[in-house]
C-alpha cells in the first residue's frame, strides 16, 4: 500500500471502528439514520472544511471562515427582510464569500503577508460587519427557506437527507474532482511542497494562490447558506469558533498541516469523526459536552505525532 | 538614525495619536486625580485593564521571537484560573469570615506550576516531536478548555476569599496591583536579555535556527524554556483576571485571548518570521490595544464598532510592515512626484 494512503485508512479505520464501539454499546445506534444524521449536523462544517483542506494543502491557514458563515447568515437574513428573491439573495453572498476570500488572497499573495494575520484581520472584520448590521438574531421566515429546510430526500430504508446534506456531498465530490483531475488543484499540491519549486515549475502560482483563498472565501458563504437552512436564523455569534473544527478535521483526515500531502476524501472522514464524537456522548447521556473537547484535542495529538512519524519515515526512504 | 527609523517610533505614534484623539473629543480623558488613597483616571483605567495582555503578549513575544506561536494561551488562562479558583474555594464561617480551603500562597503556587506545566507539554511537542508550533498549541487550546470545565464541572466558580481579589483589584502605593505585576514581568524580562547572553540567543535562534545550534547555541532547551514562559506569563495573566472578575468561568475566561496577544506584539513592530522582537514594542502594543477599545466606550461609539476598527489597524500595521507594500507607495509616490 502506498505510503501516501496510509493516513487516509488510519482515519476510516477510527470512524469504523468508533461506529463499531456504538453499535456494541449502545442500542439503536447501528441503524442509518444515525449515520445520516451526522452528515445533515455537519453539513456545514463538512462544506467549510473541504475549503480549508485546499489551504492548508497549499501550506497556508484561513481563521476567517466561521465569520465569514455568520456574515453569511446576517446578509442573508437581512436580504430576506428586505424581500428579496431567496435565490438572489445566496447569489449575492456566494459572490461576496468569494470575493472576500479573494481579496485575502490577494493581500497574501500581493504583499507576501502571513495568512495566519490576514485572515486573522478577516475574521474580526467579518465578525465586526455582523455586529453593525445587527447584534441581535434575525430570524428568517422566507417560505422557500423554510421548504428547503423541512424537505427531506429519501434514501430507502426509511431514513433521509436534508438538502444542505445533500449540498455538503456534492460539495465533497467536486472538490475532490478539482484536487486530482485538474490543474488548479495540481498546483495547489505543488504549492504546498514547495513553492519556488513550483514557480520554477512554471506553474502559475500567484493565481493559483489567490484561487485557494478564494475558494475557502466560497465555501465559507456556501457553509453559511447550509447553515442558514439548518438555524433559519442570521446571528453574529453563529459558527464562533467554527475555523477551529475545520482545521481539526482537516488533520484528523490526515492532511499535513504543512502542505503537500493529504486528500479531500478524508476531510469528509474527519468531519464525520468529528460528528461521532459527539453522537457517541449523545447516545452516553452521562458525559459531558467538554468530554468532546478533550477526546479531539487527544485525536489531534495522536494524528499529529502519526503525521511526524510518516514524515521521519518518507524522509529516510528518499 | 532618524528618529521615524527607531523600531518604536510607528507603536509609540500610534498610541499618542490615539490618545490625542481621546483628548480631543473628551477633554479630561488624560487628567489623573488622587482619590480614595490611590491614582484614578482614564489612564490608569487602560494601564489596569491592559495589564493581563501585557503579561501574556510579552510570553507571546518571546515565543514569536523563536518563530513560533502559542494559541493556546486562553486555554492555560482558563485553567490556571480554575485551579486558583478550586483551591481558593471558600466557605462562610458563622463570623461571617471567609476561610480559603488551601493558603492563598499554595493555590498561586499550584496555578502557576499547572500553567508552567502547560508551556513544557507545548515545547516538548515542537522541539522533541517537532510539529509545528501552530498546530502543537492548537491541540492544548481545544482540549485545555474541555480540562478546565471537567475540573469546574462546567460551573463558574466563584471565589469569596477577599485576600485574592488584591491580585486584579488592589492598589499598592496607589498605583494598581495588576500594572505593578506586568511592570515587574517585564523589567525582569528585560534585564534578563539585555544584562545576559539570552537576548542574543534567542535572537540567533529566530534569524535561523540551525546556525545557532551549529553556533553551540542550545537552541531546544532554551525554545523550551521561552515555551514554557509563555504558558507561565498566560497563567498569570488567568490570576490576574480572575482575581479581578471574583470568579473563574472555565468557558470564556481568556476567551480570544490569544489573538489579542499576537496583535499586540505585531502592533508593536515584533517580526511574525522571528528573530527581530522588542518587549517595550509589546507594552506598547497591548497598550494600543486597551486604549482602542476604551476609546470606542467613551466616545460613544456604538462598541460593535470595535471589532471593525481593530480589523482596520491589523490590515493598516501588516501592510506597513510589508516590505514589498512600501515598495509599492514609494515608487508611486516617486512617480507622482515625477508627473507633477
Amino acid at each position: 500500500m502506498s505510503r501516501r494512503l496510509l493516513p487516509l485508512c488510519i482515519t476510516v479505520l477510527l470512524f469504523i471502528g468508533m461506529a463499531a464501539f456504538g453499535a456494541i454499546r449502545y442500542d439503536g445506534f447501528l441503524s442509518p439514520q444515525v449515520f445520516l444524521n451526522l452528515l445533515i449536523d455537519n453539513a456545514f462544517l463538512c462544506v467549510v472544511a473541504v475549503g480549508m483542506t485546499f489551504v492548508i494543502l497549499s501550506g497556508g491557514i484561513d481563521l476567517s471562515v466561521g465569520a465569514v458563515i455568520a456574515l453569511t447568515t446576517m446578509i442573508s437574513a437581512s436580504l430576506l427582510d428586505a424581500g428579496w428573491n431567496p435565490f438572489a439573495a445566496m447569489a449575492v453572498v456566494l459572490l461576496f464569500g468569494a470575493g472576500f476570500g479573494a481579496l485575502q488572497g490577494f493581500l497574501i499573495q500581493r504583499f507576501d503577508l502571513a495568512p495566519f494575520i490576514v485572515t486573522l484581520a478577516g475574521m474580526f472584520l467579518a465578525r465586526g460587519c455582523c455586529y453593525l448590521i445587527s447584534t441581535e438574531s434575525i430570524p428568517i421566515n422566507d417560505p422557500t427557506y423554510a421548504a428547503i429546510a423541512q424537505a427531506r430526500i429519501p434514501v430507502g430504508f426509511g431514513s433521509s437527507l436534508t438538502i444542505g446534506a445533500v449540498i455538503a456531498l456534492a460539495v465533497v465530490l467536486a472538490a475532490m474532482r478539482i484536487a486530482h483531475a485538474t490543474e488548479f488543484g495540481r498546483t495547489v499540491y505543488a504549492i504546498g511542497g514547495g513553492e519556488s519549486s513550483a514557480r520554477l515549475m512554471g506553474l502559475s502560482v500567484s493565481r493559483t494562490k489567490v484561487g485557494v483563498y478564494l475558494l475557502s472565501g466560497f465555501c465559507a458563504a456556501l457553509g453559511g447558506v447550509v447553515m442558514t437552512f439548518y438555524m433559519l436564523s442570521g446571528y453574529s455569534l453563529h459558527a464562533v469558533g467554527l475555523e477551529l473544527d475545520a482545521i481539526a478535521a482537516v488533520v484528523i483526515g490526515g492532511t499535513l498541516l504543512a502542505g503537500g500531502v493529504g486528500y479531500v476524501a478524508g476531510t469528509l472522514f474527519g468531519v464525520l469523526i468529528l460528528g461521532i464524537i459527539q453522537t457517541l456522548i449523545a447516545f452516553d447521556g452521562t458525559l459531558s459536552s467538554w468530554w468532546t473537547k478533550i477526546v479531539v484535542g487527544v485525536l489531534l495529538l495522536l494524528f499529529c505525532l502519526l503525521q511526524r512519524l510518516f514524515e521521519g519515515r518518507t524522509r529516510k526512504a528518499a | 538614525m532618524k528618529l521615524s527609523q527607531h523600531a518604536l517610533f510607528w507603536p509609540a505614534t500610534t498610541l499618542l495619536l490615539l490618545l490625542a484623539v481621546c483628548a480631543l473629543f473628551n477633554p479630561s480623558f488624560l487628567s489623573i486625580a488622587w482619590r480614595d488613597g490611590h491614582l484614578y483616571g482614564n489612564l490608569i483605567d487602560i494601564l489596569n485593564r491592559a495589564a493581563p495582555l501585557m503579561v501574556v503578549s510579552l510570553g507571546m513575544t518571546l515565543v514569536i521571537a523563536v518563530r513560533g506561536l502559542d494559541i493556546s494561551v486562553g486555554a492555560v488562562v482558563a485553567i490556571a484560573a480554575t485551579v486558583a479558583a478550586l483551591m481558593i474555594g471558600g466557605k462562610f464561617s458563622a463570623g461571617g469570615d471567609v476561610a480559603s480551603d488551601h493558603p492563598l500562597w499554595q493555590a498561586l503556587l499550584a496555578a502557576l506550576l499547572v500553567a508552567a506545566a502547560c508551556g513544557l507539554w507545548n515545547g516538548l511537542l515542537v522541539v522533541k516531536a517537532g510539529m509545528q508550533p501552530i498546530v502543537a498549541t492548537l491541540i492544548l487550546m481545544v482540549a485545555g478548555r474541555g480540562i478546565a470545565q471537567l475540573l469546574t464541572d462546567g460551573q463558574i466558580i466563584t471565589v469569596y476569599y477577599a485576600p485574592f481579589f488584591a491580585l486584579g483589584n488592589g492598589f499598592l502605593l496607589g498605583v494598581p496591583v495588576a500594572l505593578w505585576i506586568a511592570a515587574a514581568l517585564w523589567g525582569l524580562l528585560h534585564l534578563l536579555l539585555s544584562r545576559t547572553a539570552l537576548g542574543l540567543f534567542i535572537r540567533a535562534i529566530g534569524g535561523n535556527p540551525e546556525a545557532a545550534r551549529v553556533a553551540g547555541i542550545r537552541a531546544a532547551s532554551i525554545t523550551l524554556c521561552v515555551y514554557t514562559f509563555c504558558s507561565l506569563a498566560a497563567g498569570i495573566a488567568g490570576l490576574i483576571i480572575s482575581s479581578n472578575v471574583k470568579s473563574a468561568d472555565a468557558n470564556n475566561a481568556g476567551q480570544l485571548l490569544e489573538l489579542d496577544a499576537i496583535l499586540a506584539v505585531t502592533l508593536g513592530g515584533t517580526a511574525l518570521t522571528g528573530g527581530r522582537f522588542t518587549l517595550a514594542g509589546t507594552v506598547i502594543g497591548a497598550l494600543i490595544i486597551q486604549t482602542l477599545t476604551s476609546m470606542i466606550y467613551s466616545l460613544g461609539v456604538p462598541p460593535e464598532v470595535n471589532l471593525v476598527v481593530k480589523a482596520a489597524m491589523v490590515f493598516a500595521v501588516m501592510l506597513l510592515q510589508s516590505a514589498e507594500f512600501r515598495g509599492l507607495v514609494l515608487r508611486a509616490v516617486r512617480g507622482g512626484a515625477k508627473h507633477a
